[in-house]
């Protein structure tokens, strides 16, 4: 009778387990949609297995900061996948959907994956581009999204700059020149990388993309072989775009369990590996040595290392009257 | 409200002006009080720090003058369009005026990715013009073309019912007194349309000052060179800065509403003076 | 001339969706004489020369800014083939896009029609204080910007808005959600049956409707049995206009969205979503549904301003 009683809660459970069906909401930015769609199948798969739950995550994409924003204002996201930190700060710090350190409770950052900034040129590479220096150049058309809303923008802003801290001998006058000169080349200002990306590829605009990596390689793959070339700079940034859960909402919709998994899942070498397919840089250094020729080596720099971290390089560069803005000064 | 004390055989006053005040409360005035509530957080120094950025008065530079551009060629091919629909017969020309309210019908967002297509470097029209240097698509041009589109209706459909509704005799009078029919167009037609022409010209020019789908696509969005103020709106919510979402979004509203007024003022003037005449 | 002349533009003062609505009332064939005989010139008209050169500048226009842009939907919409589109138009995604946008639809049009009625009947058949503020605040959500309308929306009932932490004590949610959704449309279709009907209530005065009074109708059935009938055309000339815009609205909605595929999607919205993930024919083709979309209600339009006119005729 004891074992009868010890069991059936079990028992219950696990029927009621086996009649749930879970919706998680992820909320991400522009270059991860092919990437989340197959990892979302392999995660329900794998979560079907062990839980015999039907999980179905529904996504949504747009610019980093703006979906940061939309989560502020309400947007019921169980998990979000961003493209920088400083964006789930914002969450933490405004919305207090998730505590404040919340970047220490994955491992490396929080970031499962990593990427960089790389150039896309139109086949052959009429302008000959091949570092950051040539796309100051008079007559190149450099597109990049606008970094006040872009995450993939903000990290090329970066790159582009530490780049020129590098060759100036941390002349910051000079790097703002510089800088300055590269966005006078630039044609369109796209909200979001994605939206960058179809005006370059689809739309015949400019010289050169300064593209996240994982999207350059879709953008070749989707237009088909002969028409783009990758460049790879001599310097970039080290891009660790964030995955966090959101605990208030995930709590409320009783999914916390679910969303751990879900982002823990990506740490995983199944997901490492989808991540890897899908161009991202794996964390996991037997994936990391397995996909290596994927990924061309080149300097990195961090946000930390360079720029003291997010929230200064943020108010330093971004906000309102920031570098960015001056630089667009008449 | 007062009411005037006349006897009212009608029955349903106060129930239907009840619902339509607090409907229009609800729905209409309590959100775009909440804008001017959130600008009235703001210190003065802040709000013109937001509303006169040189960012911003670049949007509204861009916004005012291509939508006055774009009302012009309205006005004027609108005007042209109106005048043939009316008083010419020609194959196709019902399809034509059905057609002319197309842009009202049809989504912005299609409007938007469809002329984006259009007048890109590889689209039909654009692969034309491209070898000339002329870009439309992610320039001015490319607001211009999007705003010139959304508008179109505006000015045809103010001005068919006056130029269907003007006497054939004054025309035929002005013939007989000698004037050549450019004459006749410029003294006689012309400033009976011309109130008409003003208001469709006004209505084209608010809509398109309000105008985001469309141009979004088309547009580079450039900030200082092609961001027409909706989209810096936009771009202001979408990067943590309401304060100065609803320091633009406040500005604009009294535009809107000035030209609201201004508009209304012109028709009631304008009936006033047919009904004078 | 005068009658003509005032008949046509005696609404004029308090409408600014007259545009659309202005050429209804007067008959669409004027007789004009001149310009039947194209072969003969008379005072009235303008040499031939002249005529065919604006007829040909005037369809120019309209072919490069209507015809041109109508045709390229569809033959971009159909260019990976029949099959492609159909597939496109299959899916789970763009089905949910249409049903919520036929919810957004189906809660705005009535609760915008019921108010366009009342607010009518109160402008049109009463006199008090404060009218020409009232019409001109109903204008108001047509002169302003999606972009802002979505906004103050989210002033409200955005988590850091008024409403917002209220309503989150009870889990309501009302932004990035399809009740957001259905709201700002309510708000940006808001003007347009009550334009259509003030105007048109106005003008038939309250005479046939005291006439049914004083015989001793009731309220409602002098509603049924004179009111509706005397403004249906109106009526269902707004309810598709309204509908029009409900279904196509994009800048306000995108605010308000979220984007969550496949939840809180509506058509415009999709169109978007497909756009930016590579797939230009797919988003060509749920364009060309709300195209059709846009050809049905011109031609519902049509058909009502020829059944209107062959009544007044």
């Amino acid at each position: 009778m004891k074992t009868v009683l010890k069991i059936l809660p079990a028992l219950v459970l696990a029927l009621a387990a086996h009649a749930r069906a879970i919706n998680l909401l992820n909320v991400s930015y522009d270059p991860t949609r092919e990437f989340y769609e197959q990892y979302n199948a392999v995660f329900a798969r794998y979560w079907k297995a062990r839980t015999g739950d039907t999980v179905a995550v529904q996504m949504s994409h747009g610019g980093s900061g703006k979906q940061a924003q939309a989560v502020i204002n309400g947007l019921d996201a169980d998990v979000v996948t961003l493209a920088l930190a400083y964006d789930i700060d914002q969450i933490a710090r405004q919305a207090k959907l998730l505590p404040p350190d919340w970047q220490k409770r994955l491992p490396d950052n929080s970031a499962p994956y990593t990427s960089t900034i790389v150039f896309l040129v139109r086949q052959g590479n009429p302008k000959h581009i091949k570092d950051w220096n040539d796309l100051v150049k008079p007559g190149v058309a450099v597109v990049t999204p606008n970094p006040k809303t872009s995450g993939g923008a903000r990290w090329a802003f970066l790159a582009a700059w530490a780049y020129a801290l590098d060759q100036y001998g941390h002349d910051e006058a000079k790097a703002r020149d510089f800088v300055a000169r590269l966005y006078k080349n630039v044609p369109v200002l796209d909200t979001g990388a994605r939206g960058a990306t179809i005006t370059f590829v689809q739309h015949g605009i400019g010289d050169v993309l300064l593209v996240w990596e994982n999207e350059a390689h879709l953008a070749i793959q989707e237009a088909g072989a002969g028409k783009f070339e990758i460049v790879t700079p001599s310097l970039s940034i080290l891009a660790e775009p964030p995955v966090a859960v959101v605990d208030k909402n995930a709590g409320r919709h009783g999914v916390l369990t679910v969303a751990q998994a879900y982002l823990k899942y990506l740490y995983s070498d199944e997901g490492q590996e989808i991540a890897a397919k899908n161009f991202y840089r794996p964390r996991n250094s037997k994936l990391a040595a397995r996909y290596a020729n994927r990924f061309a080596r080149l300097k990195l720099v961090t946000v930390e290392g360079q720029f003291g971290g997010w929230r200064k390089a943020q108010a330093n560069f971004f906000s309102d009257g920031g570098i960015f803005d001056q630089i667009y000064q008449p | 409200m007062l009411l005037s004390r006349q006897r009212r055989v009608l029955p349903g006053f106060r129930l239907t002006l009840g619902f339509s005040l607090f409907y229009l409360g609800l729905i209409v005035l309590i959100p775009l009080v909440a804008v001017f509530a959130k600008t009235g957080a703001l210190t003065w120094e802040r709000f013109w720090h937001a509303a006169a950025s040189p960012v911003a008065l670049g949007a509204y530079r861009l916004s005012f003058g291509v939508s006055f551009l774009a009302a012009l060629v309205n006005a004027v091919f609108g005007l042209l369009v109106a005048w043939v629909l009316v008083r010419y017969r020609f194959w196709g020309r019902r399809l034509m005026d059905a057609l002319v309210d197309l842009p009202f019908a049809l989504p912005t967002a299609v409007a938007g990715v469809t002329l984006a297509a259009l007048y890109a470097p590889n689209g039909w029209i654009g692969e034309w013009l491209a070898p000339y240097g002329l870009k439309i698509s992610y320039t001015r041009l490319g607001v211009f073309v999007a705003l010139t589109f959304i508008g179109l209706p505006f000015v045809v459909r103010t001005v068919q019912p006056v130029i269907e509704a003007l006497d054939l005799e004054v025309e035929e009078a002005a013939a007989t007194l000698g004037a050549n029919r450019f004459q006749t167009f410029r003294r006689v037609i012309l400033p009976a349309l011309f109130p008409a022409l003003l208001t469709g010209f006004a209505l084209a020019f608010a809509r398109a000052l309000g105008e985001y789908g469309s141009v979004v696509f088309i547009s580079s969005n450039l900030p200082l060179r092609t961001q027409i103020v909706p989209v810096l709106i936009m771009s202001k919510l979408e990067q943590f800065d309401y304060a100065g979402a609803a320091a633009l979004a406040a500005v604009m509203l009294v535009v809107s509403f000035l030209l609201l007024l201004a508009i209304n003022g012109l028709q009631w003037r304008t009936a006033r003076h047919h009904q004078q005449t | 001339m005068e009658t003509a002349n005032a008949s046509g533009l005696q609404r004029c003062p308090t409408s600014t969706l007259q545009p659309f609505r202005e050429s209804l009332n007067v008959p669409a064939l004027a007789p004009f004489d001149a310009v039947k005989n194209l072969g003969r010139h008379r005072p009235t008209t303008e040499p031939a020369l002249v005529r065919w050169l604006l007829i040909v500048l005037a369809l120019l226009f309209l072919a490069l800014f209507l015809v041109l842009p109508l045709l390229s939907v569809f033959v971009q919409a159909l260019s990976k083939g029949l099959g492609f589109y159909v597939r496109t138009l299959d899916d789970p995604l763009t089905w949910s896009a249409i049903k919520l946008t036929l919810i957004a639809a189906g809660i705005s049009v009535p609760m915008n029609c019921l108010f366009g009625v009342a607010a009518a009947w109160a402008i049109a058949k009463f006199d008090f204080a404060g009218k020409q503020v009232l019409t001109a605040l109903i204008d108001l959500p047509f002169s302003i910007s999606p972009v802002i309308s979505g906004f103050a929306y989210v002033l409200v009932f955005g988590a850091q808005g008024w409403l917002g932490p209220w309503l989150a004590a009870r889990g309501i949610q009302i932004i990035f959600a399809v009740p957001g959704i259905v709201l700002v449309t309510v708000f940006v279709t808001f003007p347009f049956v009550a334009r259509e009907l003030i105007p048109l209530m106005q003008s038939q005065g309250r005479a046939e409707e005291e006439a049914a009074r004083t015989l001793g109708a009731r309220g409602g059935q002098m509603f049924w049995r004179i009111t509706l009938p005397n403004i249906k055309w109106g009526l269902l000339y707004g309810v598709i206009l309204c509908n029009a815009r409900a279904m196509g609205e994009f800048g306000a909605v995108s605010v308000v969205s979220g984007h969550i595929a496949g939840r809180t999607d509506t058509l415009p919205l999709h169109v978007e979503f497909l756009y930016n993930g590579y797939d230009l024919t797919g988003a060509f083709a749920v364009a060309s549904m709300l195209t059709l979309l846009a050809l049905v209600t011109l031609a519902l339009k049509a058909w009502i301003e020829r059944k209107e006119s062959s009544l007044k005729l």
